[in-house]
């Protein structure tokens, strides 16, 4: 076995060379880590600060849900369980530590909150893993009612309705660090962001990270090459609960109460909905959803009140023309750039942006009309929209609008079909110019 | 290895669907190092006789051996770790992968690293060149780094040996490996397969008459869920049990096809 290893080894030489310092990878590094650094540098505000910190929280989750739906192909319902119940751990860890029962650095709570969501996970993961593709997802389904319905039974340590407060100024202060300000536990958000992101990376270019997409694009032959796919399954499922359980530990600490809703099925379609939007087959692709989820649900939701349809109509329009969420789109573009086609593109993107604003003016203005009608009636019929005032109650303002959407439509349809014509060519010239790379 | 000179015995295995009864009572003693073709009729239960002794469907009764251990019942994981693998008829492969990580992925269990997630793929060094040298032996280096998916008909064929050999097994079992190809691959495609499954046992079930006396040793012929012949080509040949119920029409056909003219 030995020797054999040996001449193969001498027949191969220096493929393998180790490179000890890949530039590519320590500016991509470098750059998030100065990201992370900077950014309440450069957004300084109290509502960024907040909006900065859940941003980190969401990375983590949307990460580690990823690892399940991404390179696993396990399409979970209740990932929001092990975000959850890290969560409840580790406030009551965060009140323990108030009380002087648990000597433990508040700056080390999310750990506490990741080996909970690994606990539940070894328990729960047992039982959901040991099937694959719609039973699995009707099982987590299962799992996340059963654990939703027993967080409302069991209120000593659910909290009830009201749920469990806590107070992150509890302890020693460490450096004089107090976590009170919220640029402090920002930057112990980020600093778990960094770790958390660089081990999940690192995770996929592991044997378990890549038989786990090998079980994703076709179970039966691991099974045939050795492996036991349910454990590969379970084993990424408990790595992937203990980092949703660091990042519900630091929601824990960030928010200082955890109610019911952190293991609800809401908070669990939104880790899948996100996830998918920034684009489940790409590592950095949930790290954009993440972003989007946290400017999404506290920015849009202050801008109107029927934000909920219009995330609703972009799910929609993602999954019918961009399946591969916003990072293949990027992906897709950064090809055509590689090639150097990117440009010729450009009034295309120019129409069809222009186009598409035409036909989402005319149609948020009839959305906001039907809202107003619907909820506001009480403050007369007159919309306030982008400047202009508009009479839910008047044909005017309904044919006005139904003209804006209607040219928009179809100026968005031929500027869409120029587009894909153009797409296609270059497409094919790309085709072409690599399979005549590859003849050289 | 073991005291067994089988490398895979059946014993009076049977296996039904529901009322149906395919394989009824097959025997078969392979001995280390042989190439066995797996010959018979359509729905003789060929496929279904791979299936048994690579673990995919569990038998009614009867025994398996391979490398004289027992391994009816057993996962087909279990029984690839004790020296067994596999093809597919058609490709099954790892589609969103590359090349090269298929092979890898193929042989990551036999060398020994099991679900570790605390190494870097790129460090395993024995792993890497086992995969590269595969690579080269089926002759998809131009190929190392495109996704499975786009690979032509006759590369996934070629990939899904690789990935059956890769592993180190002793015994290779090829589900009709050169179905769907033309004339000219079939001939490249046994050669490769000879050189590539060297000193190992090697069952083959194959339509391709051609093909059969290109790579096998001995014929097993398989009619009705039992093995009525087990002997070298010449000899198969011979046997008027096997010209009654296979050969034999086909002989009859071809004589009057070559009386006609």
């Amino acid at each position: 076995m030995t020797t054999q290893a040996n001449a193969s080894r001498a027949a191969a030489p220096a493929q393998f060379s180790f490179k000890p310092y890949n530039v590519g990878r320590v500016v991509v590094w470098g750059l998030f880590a100065a990201v992370l650094a900077c950014a309440p540098l450069l957004f300084t505000s109290n509502l960024a600060a907040t909006m900065l910190s859940q941003m980190g929280i969401a990375i983590i989750a949307c990460l580690s849900y990823n690892m399940l739906l991404g390179q696993g192909g396990m399409l979970s319902f209740g990932h929001a369980v092990y975000t959850g119940l890290g969560s409840y751990l580790a406030i009551h860890a965060l009140n323990a530590i108030a009380s002087g029962t648990l000597p433990v650095p508040v700056g080390l709570v999310p750990l506490i909150g990741g080996l909970a969501g690994m606990g539940f996970a070894v328990l729960l993961g047992f039982v959901t893993t040991r099937k694959s593709g719609t039973p699995f997802a009707m099982i987590t389904l299962g799992v996340a009612e059963l654990v939703f319905a027993m967080s409302l039974m069991f209120s000593e340590f659910f909290g009830g309705e009201a749920g469990v407060a806590g107070n992150r100024v509890s302890g020693q202060p460490f450096l004089g660090i107090t976590y009170g300000p919220q640029i402090q536990v920002y930057y112990l958000i980020a600093l778990y962001t960094f770790v958390c992101v660089a081990a999940m990376f690192a995770f996929t270019r592991t044997p378990l990270g890549r038989m786990l997409n090998a079980v994703r694009d076709n179970p039966e032959r691991v099974e045939f090459i050795g492996y036991s796919t349910r454990n590969v399954r379970y084993i990424a499922f408990i790595i992937a609960g203990f980092f949703a359980g660091v990042a519900g530990g630091l929601a824990a600490v960030n928010f200082e109460i955890v109610n019911a809703e952190v293991v609800g099925a809401a908070r669990s379609a939104a880790y899948l909905l996100f996830t998918f939007l920034g684009g489940a087959t790409f590592f950095f692709g949930p790290i954009i959803g993440a972003v989007v989820m946290v400017i999404a649900l506290v920015m849009l939701s202050e801008l109107t009140k029927a934000w909920l349809l219009y995330l609703g109509l972009i799910f929609l329009l993602m999954v019918m023309y961009a399946p591969g969420g916003i990072a293949s789109l990027i992906m897709m573009n950064l090809r055509v750039a590689a090639f150097g086609k990117l440009r010729r593109m450009g009034t295309s993107y120019l129409a069809l942006g222009a186009t598409a604003l035409v036909m989402l003016v005319g149609a948020a203005a009839m959305i906001e009309m039907v809202y107003h009608l619907q909820l506001d009636m009480g403050v007369g019929p007159v919309v306030h929209f982008l400047g202009l005032q508009l009479n839910a109650h008047s044909l005017d303002s309904w044919f006005g609008c139904a003209f804006v959407l209607v040219t928009g439509l179809g100026l968005f349809e031929l500027s869409r079909r120029q587009f894909a014509r153009e797409w296609g060519e270059i497409q094919g010239e790309i085709e072409k110019e690599i399979k005549r790379r590859e003849a050289l | 290895m073991n005291s067994s000179p089988y490398a895979v015995e059946l014993l009076d295995l049977h296996k039904s669907f529901g009322k149906t009864e395919i394989i009824r009572g097959a025997n078969l003693q392979v001995r280390a190092g042989e190439r066995v073709a797996i010959i018979g009729p359509n729905g003789a239960g060929k496929s279904t006789l791979f299936n048994l002794i690579s673990g995919r469907f569990g038998a009614s009764s009867g025994e398996i051996r391979v490398n004289g251990k027992r391994v009816d019942g057993l996962t087909p994981y279990e029984i690839n770790r004790l020296g067994l693998a596999r093809s597919f008829q058609v490709s099954n492969l790892f589609t969103r992968l590359s090349v090269f990580e298929n092979l890898r992925c193929a042989v990551l269990w036999s060398l020994g690293y099991r679900y570790a997630f605390w190494k870097f793929l790129a460090d395993l060094r024995d792993a890497n060149e086992r995969a590269e040298e595969v690579l080269a032996m089926i002759k998809l280096d131009r190929k190392r780094d495109v996704l499975a998916m786009n690979l032509t008909y006759a590369e996934q064929r070629a990939l899904e040996i690789g990935i059956t050999i890769a592993g180190g097994a002793s015994v290779i079992l090829l589900d009709e490996p050169t179905a769907g190809m033309s004339r000219s691959e079939t001939t490249r495609f046994i050669q490769l397969i000879r050189d590539v499954t060297e000193g190992k046992t090697l069952l083959t079930v194959e339509h391709d008459m051609g093909v059969v006396f290109g790579l096998a040793d001995k014929i097993a012929v398989l009619v009705y869920g039992e093995v009525i012949a087990f002997d070298r080509p010449d000899a198969v040949r011979a046997n008027t049990r096997v010209q009654e119920a296979y050969l034999g029409s086909t002989l009859a056909d071809a004589q009057a096809a070559t009386a006609g003219v």
